[in-house]
């Protein structure tokens, strides 16, 4: 029932190749934060969701960095799009995450989706529906720790952290410590599956 | 995730447990402006009730809305079952609409089983007979695990069970889905309400049956009062209601011998004054009204695990 879904594969246990390690993630999302800092100088209106998953500690990491260098909190909270996804009926069912909306709501915010891996953009396209659902933000924007490409809906991060042109055929495997025990994004080659 | 809910026997502890932590989701839809979730989008969901109802039936119809499925209620009074049609035929028919997923209440205890046996569509068991009433066992575990703290808290707990359990599916559901979560049940009734072979029911521990409600109540950590089924009684069980609400209602009187806060629920309809009194119905302690508003969250936790994910083979 918990089979994840593909876009958003990560086993820190997997073999490959480090392509990040903690410091390059500390420093993508300390330029991120600064970007968000940047498109948006009134902090307050900020809302920084994560989309479960990885993208819940993420936007907790950028929240704080905000607020270390604007010298108040940041709302953030989590957001599960379970629901609102396009697969599904070719999945089994699993039980839906917390979705939490920080009290100030989303009306009239300025919304920053997180996620870790951006890869079809289908997660994102259910993230924008579910969001409708909670209000309406003033402007909703995207960012991701690594773009991996390969999109299938016209979908394009706002901040990216890395840009990994990966192929098809490999996996991007992101592991944080406070889901996995370590900070670190690997590709890793899989078995059986040819290049489209 | 089992294919249907007939019983709670389909359905072990730890599944018990995600069907809750859904349920703890949907919950919080209730309190949402947009309350839709678009799971069950295209779909449709079919209540056919031969028995009546209102909240059970209308707490299905919201959930199955919420998850933006089609629902439909038939009742049996008016339809063509009321004409001499048989229980197959019945279902049969109406499900050859193109129907993804059957929500059945059925007199005859067993139905909903023998219907999910002509069926190749998932089907859940809204009460059949005196037998079983899993989704109501789910709202009542999953009310009494939020008011005693969360999961796991229902372990080692006693939960009192009054009133009248032979004629109970409530109660028959509630026993298995209370011990697979740790806790242990207390069967209370008048003799002649006691089902008979009750005792071989449930291994767990501490399972035990009393005539007598006033050793219990302070000793339980919830109490849940059930209905005397006067439809389903042809007398004889016991002399007048005045004296089966001495001996077994939670009076005014026997709302002071329980614990402080000890929830008490109540699958409704309630007989205020017959096994409950309004003191112990409008309580603080009374969960009576969670358990309605729970009763929403589970069935759309049970329609999106049967019906939302791929087809099970």
């Amino acid at each position: 029932m918990s089979e994840p879904a593909p876009e958003r594969v990560s086993d820190p246990s997997a073999d490959g190749r480090v392509v990040l390690d903690a410091r390059d993630i500390s420093r993508a999302l300390t330029r991120i934060s600064h970007e968000i800092l940047e498109r948006n100088r009134d902090a307050e209106d900020l809302v920084l969701l994560g989309l479960h998953t990885r993208g819940v500690p993420l936007a907790r990491r950028i929240a704080a960095r905000i607020e270390a260098a604007e010298g108040h909190p940041v709302a953030h909270g989590a957001l599960d799009v379970t629901m609102y996804r396009d697969d599904l009926r070719t999945h089994p069912t699993r039980a839906p995450h917390h979705t939490e909306i920080p009290p100030v709501g989303i009306d009239g915010k300025t919304v920053v989706l997180v996620d870790d891996v951006l890869f079809s953009g289908r997660t994102v396209r259910a993230a924008l529906d579910a969001l409708a659902d909670y209000g309406r933000p003033a402007v909703v924007r995207l960012a991701v720790l690594v773009d991996r490409g390969h999109r299938q809906l016209p979908i394009r991060a706002d901040h990216v952290g890395k840009n990994l042109p990966t192929a098809r055929s490999e996996r991007v495997g992101l592991s944080l410590e406070e889901t996995d025990g370590i900070d670190e994004v690997r590709i890793v080659e899989l078995e059986g599956v040819t290049t489209a | 995730m089992t294919r249907h809910l007939l019983s709670i026997d389909d359905v072990n502890a730890e599944e018990i447990q995600q069907l809750f932590a859904t349920a703890a989701e949907m919950h919080d839809v209730q309190k949402r402006e947009v309350k839709k979730l678009p799971a069950l989008r295209g779909r449709t969901v079919i209540n056919l009730f031969f028995e009546d109802s209102t909240r059970t039936r209308s707490s299905f119809e919201i959930a199955g809305k919420w998850l933006s499925a089609d629902v439909i209620n038939l009742s049996a009074k008016g339809s063509s079952a009321s004409k001499g049609e048989s229980l197959r035929d019945t279902v049969l028919t109406v499900t050859a609409m193109g129907v993804d997923g059957l929500v059945m209440r059925h007199s005859a205890s067993g139905a909903a089983h023998q219907v999910a046996g002509w069926l190749d569509i998932p089907v859940v068991n809204a009460g059949d007979g005196t037998h079983e009433h899993p989704t109501q066992a789910l709202l009542d575990g999953y009310t009494l695990q939020r008011q005693l703290g969360g999961p796991g808290s229902l372990e080692g707990k006693r939960i009192a069970i009054v009133g009248d359990l032979t004629h109970s599916r409530v109660f028959r559901s509630n026993v298995k889905s209370l011990t697979k979560l740790g806790a242990s049940v207390v069967a209370v009734a008048p003799p002649t309400l006691m089902p008979s072979g009750v005792a071989d029911w449930s291994k767990a521990e501490g399972f035990a049956t009393s005539y007598h409600l006033d050793d219990v109540l302070p000793e339980a950590d919830a109490v849940m009062m059930l209905r005397v089924q006067r439809e389903r009684m042809s007398g004889g069980f016991f002399p007048t209601s005045r004296e089966y609400t001495v001996g077994y209602g939670l009076t005014r009187q026997r709302l002071g011998m329980l614990r402080e806060g000890a929830p008490i629920l109540h699958p409704g309809p309630m007989n205020r004054g017959l096994e409950i009194s309004p003191e112990a119905a409008d309580a603080a302690s009374s969960r009576i009204l969670d358990q309605v508003s729970a009763g929403v969250a589970i069935r759309m936790s049970v329609l999106y695990h049967l019906l939302a994910g791929e087809e099970s083979a």
